[in-house]
């Protein structure tokens, strides 16, 4: 099993999936919340007949259409990755990972693709009320595949509800309800799509507002504004929320991501948080290039111990104590996770020499073992780390996780006040004059983008080197092909997701400009 | 109600879906076919905008069977999932290509600024619907006839050449239904051009193009089709052992009595429909090929799949074939996906029930210069 694994194929592989899913999420976020802006706006003018709604629900929906299309384009991909460059990983969880892919398919995507049909084509040949539904089909459908594929997520990051089958060397879905409904689960679907509200929330009131500074559609954008502006500050408090709520779930399933999230190489109790960080080019450890010394920072104290598990002085492990172990807080050294891993590993492949050499006895006896409770909690359980060769590889990169996450947190505290300061200008009726506030606004739309790709980031560079965590290295999980090959499918994609990328990019902007009168 | 099944009943029951979801992707694929068609069909701009809104609004449904063929298969065979796209892997990363140029076309060829030009995203519209026909139905000719491949005890697979699948091009009869699903996909688009479109013209020509696509289907299918029945397939017997068997679709079709004839029905059916449409000038001739292809690719998938036939051979190794058996989900995840496949049928149902609102008008010239979106 463990054969000689080629670093540069696993690099690429990831790589490659890396561009893929990036792209994606580039799209996605947008259709996530526009969706539902849109049909909030197109409910308005159902109820009022008031033809100046309509106008505007036919603009953000032409905006969406340009941003879906691409989204579709780069998500098949991604799909098929799975088999086409991950195909172990998709052996060995297929059993779990791959229900909700398929319920993905039968549940959101056709409701999504049926009903797009009559949101476009569907002007003047459906009653008003008919398309309005169709909106709301749409809004929901994509809410609703993002809610499997972030159970597959999720999965990955907190394996539950399996058992591991040694006859056919994978894991087995034993419980739907704990994958689908599993609190990492639930967490993760909240705060992702909130956070695609917010984007889009951003976007709507970014682009109004670049009306607004060339003095244009002022009717059209401050009606805009408004919706957005609502809705942006009620889903922008509701990501806060549940991106607390991750932060939690890391500390306790994944705590080396946390601990390099938050540049935590000593574990400590009562722990500060770091609020501000500027990492040095010194190391700490020679032997890792991504431990660094912080050359400057700004900590607060005891609040990361309250983050992390509600206590201002519970003991929260840094890098070191979980590399070397910490026998007073009871924690493993890594060394002895992959003594355990290996222990798990050689009694799997004991037992297939047994089936192999018909020893139906003796494999009987080495399958009982195998899933006995205690050998699962204490053996199997550290799988994954049988193929670990060097404790440095459970590091992942502490710089671009402390910076993303705190990129993603400092630009989510901003939008909650962007949105309460555009509420206030609009009842104000400030809005048009106040020029600063309209910059800002247009501002805010990249950095919507760079939270949710850091966001991304936070969640799965922080899970590397595994796969599954704790049971499935990233270098265990990779499709037996040729480097060669990935590195050309990888410049393909490059060259042909950037050019769409571009279209796509002139194409609204030049509908941006056309504005909703065209 | 799933839990009651055996395992092997639940297996069964999956390849039935799998049958059936391929089956519709073939017939939906008519809008591939007639993508193909937009140099031949259409003799201007006009002419191409007209046929490219008729199928404007339908391209979704099939990119989203594909995705969700992929999705089930996945679900309910992932040792097929792993072999396959990871072993194929320039085979299946060429279908990804042409699917990734399509989903953009439509919505960008008429775009004001639009970067490539409209010239380049009808091309991207035609060069998936050349090579994503054929190269579906070439990498779905693999299934009768293998690939070389070897799965080790922990089934982890490995692909046997460095072609990494392009190999399947070297067997005619692999190419062979490449090509058949190409012309069928373009005689169904002309079916539907016919039932969708209001337009003299453009109804003229589908009569025309029918004759140019209708001897090639024939020829391809026919060779395919005896071709099948004269070849060794790969059986295996209840401890799972495989070895090669002569006449092993011949023999399905003999001892799958029900299955030989919903592919004799539907054969029949596309066959009647062709000769509606050409010799009868019939607009709705769909309404008889297009159960009648349903039908035929579905009895098809059956006879590689049930009756104890690999579904995926292995030409390098035969005891690494794929069959329903050996490849299958667990139990347990088989009967959970089970209830999700009773969505299948209200999904049809609101499809339907969508495109019968969207239909009620038809498309003619004048529309298709109003309203392009
Ligand atoms: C506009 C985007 C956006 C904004 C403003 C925020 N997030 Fe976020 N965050 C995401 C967009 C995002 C995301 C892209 O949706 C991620 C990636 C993976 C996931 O589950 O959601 C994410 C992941 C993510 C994770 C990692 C989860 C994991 O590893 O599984 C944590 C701990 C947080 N977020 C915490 C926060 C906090 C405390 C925020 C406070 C302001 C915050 N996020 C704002
Ligand atoms: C669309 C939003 C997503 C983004 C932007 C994203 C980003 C990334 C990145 C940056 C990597 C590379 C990590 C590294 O190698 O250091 C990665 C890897 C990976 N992600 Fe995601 N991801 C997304 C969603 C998902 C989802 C929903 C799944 C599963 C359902 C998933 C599964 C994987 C897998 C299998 C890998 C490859 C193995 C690995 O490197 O760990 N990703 N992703
Ligand atoms: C890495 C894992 C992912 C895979 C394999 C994947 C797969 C796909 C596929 C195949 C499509 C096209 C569907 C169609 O035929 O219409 C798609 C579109 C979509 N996906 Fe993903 N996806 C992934 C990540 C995500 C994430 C993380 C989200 C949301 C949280 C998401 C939400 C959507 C939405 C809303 C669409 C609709 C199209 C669009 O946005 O433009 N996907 N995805």
């Amino acid at each position: 099993m463990i054969e000689s694994v080629d670093m540069s194929l696993v690099d690429w592989s990831r790589a490659q999936f890396a561009l893929t899913a990036m792209y994606h999420w580039i799209f996605v976020p947008l259709t996530l919340g526009l969706t539902f802006i849109i049909a909030i706006m197109e409910t308005i003018y159902v109820k009022t007949g008031n033809p100046e709604w309509g106008k505007i629900t036919r603009f953000w929906m032409k905006l969406f259409g340009i941003n879906f299309a691409i989204g579709v384009a780069t998500g098949i991909i991604l799909e098929f990755e799975f088999g086409t460059n991950w195909s172990k990983y998709s052996w060995f969880v297929g059993d779990i990972f791959g229900a909700p892919l398929a319920i993905e398919g039968i549940m959101a995507f056709f409701l999504e693709s049926t009903f797009i049909a009559v949101m476009f084509f569907g002007w003047g040949k459906v009653s008003k009320k008919f398309h309005l539904v169709s909106t709301w089909l749409v809004a929901v459908g994509s809410n609703l595949s993002a809610l499997w594929i972030l159970v597959a997520n999720a999965w990955m990051q907190k394996p539950v509800g399996m058992q591991f089958n040694p006859e056919t060397a994978r894991n087995e879905m034993v419980n739907f309800w704990e994958v689908a409904l599993s609190p990492t689960a639930v967490n993760k679907f909240l705060h992702t799509i909130s956070s695609a509200y917010v984007l889009s929330a951003v976007f709507v009131i970014g682009v109004s507002a670049w009306y607004l500074l060339k003095n244009r559609e002022l009717v059209f954008a401050r009606k805009s504004i408004i919706v957005a502006a609502i809705f942006g500050f009620l889903t922008s408090v509701y990501t806060i929320g549940t991106g607390d709520g991750s932060a939690r779930h890391v500390a306790k399933d994944q705590p080396m991501k946390f601990a390099a999230m938050e540049g935590l190489y000593n574990g400590q109790e009562g722990a500060g948080l770091v609020a501000l960080g500027v990492f040095s080019s010194s190391e700490t450890d020679p032997k890792n290039e991504n431990l660094k010394d912080f050359a400057m920072k700004i900590e607060i104290p005891n609040i990361l111990s309250y983050m992390a598990f509600m206590d201002w002085n519970a003991f929260v492990p840094g890098i070191h104590d979980l590399i070397d172990g910490n026998e007073k807080q009871g924690i493993m050294s890594a060394n002895e996770k992959i003594e355990r891993g290996k222990v798990a590993l050689a009694k799997l492949k004991a037992f297939k020499e047994a089936r192999k050499s018909g020893d139906k006895e003796l494999a009987e006896k080495l399958k009982t073992e195998f899933l006995a409770k205690n050998f699962q909690d204490n053996y199997f359980k550290y799988f994954g780390y049988a193929y670990i060769t060097d404790t440095n590889q459970l590091i992942p990169n502490v710089p671009l996780l402390f910076y993303s996450f705190h990129i993603m947190v400092g630009i989510g505290m901003f939008f909650m006040f962007l949105f309460i300061y555009a509420l206030y200008l609009i009842i104000r009726k400030k809005a048009i004059k106040h020029k600063l506030f309209l910059r800002v606004a247009i501002w805010s739309i990249p950095l919507a983008y760079l939270a949710s790709q850091a966001g991304w980031i936070v969640a799965e560079v922080g899970r590397q080197p595994w796969v599954i965590q704790d049971l499935m290295p990233t270098m265990a999980a990779v499709s037996h092909i040729s480097t060669g090959a990935v590195q050309t499918t990888f410049w393909l994609f490059t060259i042909i997701f950037t050019t769409l990328l571009i279209a796509e990019l002139r194409i609204m902007f030049r509908q941006i400009k056309n504005g909703p009168n065209s | 109600m799933f839990e009651t099944l055996s395992h092997l009943a639940l297996q069964q029951y999956w390849w039935v879906i799998i049958s059936l979801l391929a089956a519709l992707l073939v017939f939906m694929m008519f809008v591939q076919g007639g993508q193909s068609l937009i140099y031949n069909l259409a003799k201007n701009d006009e002419d191409r905008d007209i046929l490219l809104m008729s199928i404007g609004t339908k391209w979704e449904i099939t990119f989203t069977t594909l995705v969700t063929f992929g999705g089930a298969f996945f679900a309910s065979f992932p040792l097929f999932y792993s072999t396959s796209f990871g072993g194929a892997y320039w085979v299946w990363m060429a279908i990804l290509f042409c699917f990734v140029i399509q989903a953009v076309s439509y919505s960008y060829r008429k775009s004001p600024a639009n970067f490539l030009g409209q010239k380049t995203f009808d091309a991207f519209l035609f060069i998936n619907g050349l090579g994503g026909t054929i190269l579906i139905g070439t990498a779905v000719g693999t299934f009768f006839n293998g690939a070389m491949f070897s799965v080790n005890e922990m089934n982890f697979s490995k692909w046997e050449t460095p072609y990494g699948g392009l190999e399947a091009v070297l067997n005619y009869h692999n190419v062979a239904l490449g090509l058949a699903i190409f012309f069928l996909a373009r005689i169904i688009a002309l079916m539907y051009f016919r039932i969708s479109i209001d337009d003299k013209v453009i109804f003229d020509r589908t009569k025309k193009h029918l004759a140019i696509n209708v001897i090639p289907f024939l020829v391809f299918f026919l060779l395919f089709v005896i071709a099948l029945m004269f070849k060794p397939g790969y059986a295996y017997d209840a401890q799972g052992f495989v070895k090669v068997e002569p006449y092993k679709y011949l023999h399905n079709l003999l001892e799958l009595p029900v299955v030989t004839v919903v592919f004799l029905g539907g054969v029949v059916a596309v066959l009647w429909g062709i000769f509606t449409a050409y010799f009868k000038d019939s607009k709705k001739s769909i309404w008889v090929a297009g159960p009648g292809v349903v039908a035929t690719v579905f009895a098809l998938f059956l006879f590689t799949g049930l009756n104890n036939t690999s579904f995926y051979p292995s030409t390098f190794d035969a005891q690494s074939s794929l069959t329903i058996v050996n490849a299958s989900s667990s139990k347990f995840t088989l009967t959970a996906m089970s209830y999700v496949s009773l969505f299948v049928p209200f999904v049809m149902a609101y499809i339907w029930y969508v495109w019968k609102q969207l239909s009620k008008t038809t498309i003619d010239r004048e529309l298709a210069k109003n309203d392009y979106h």
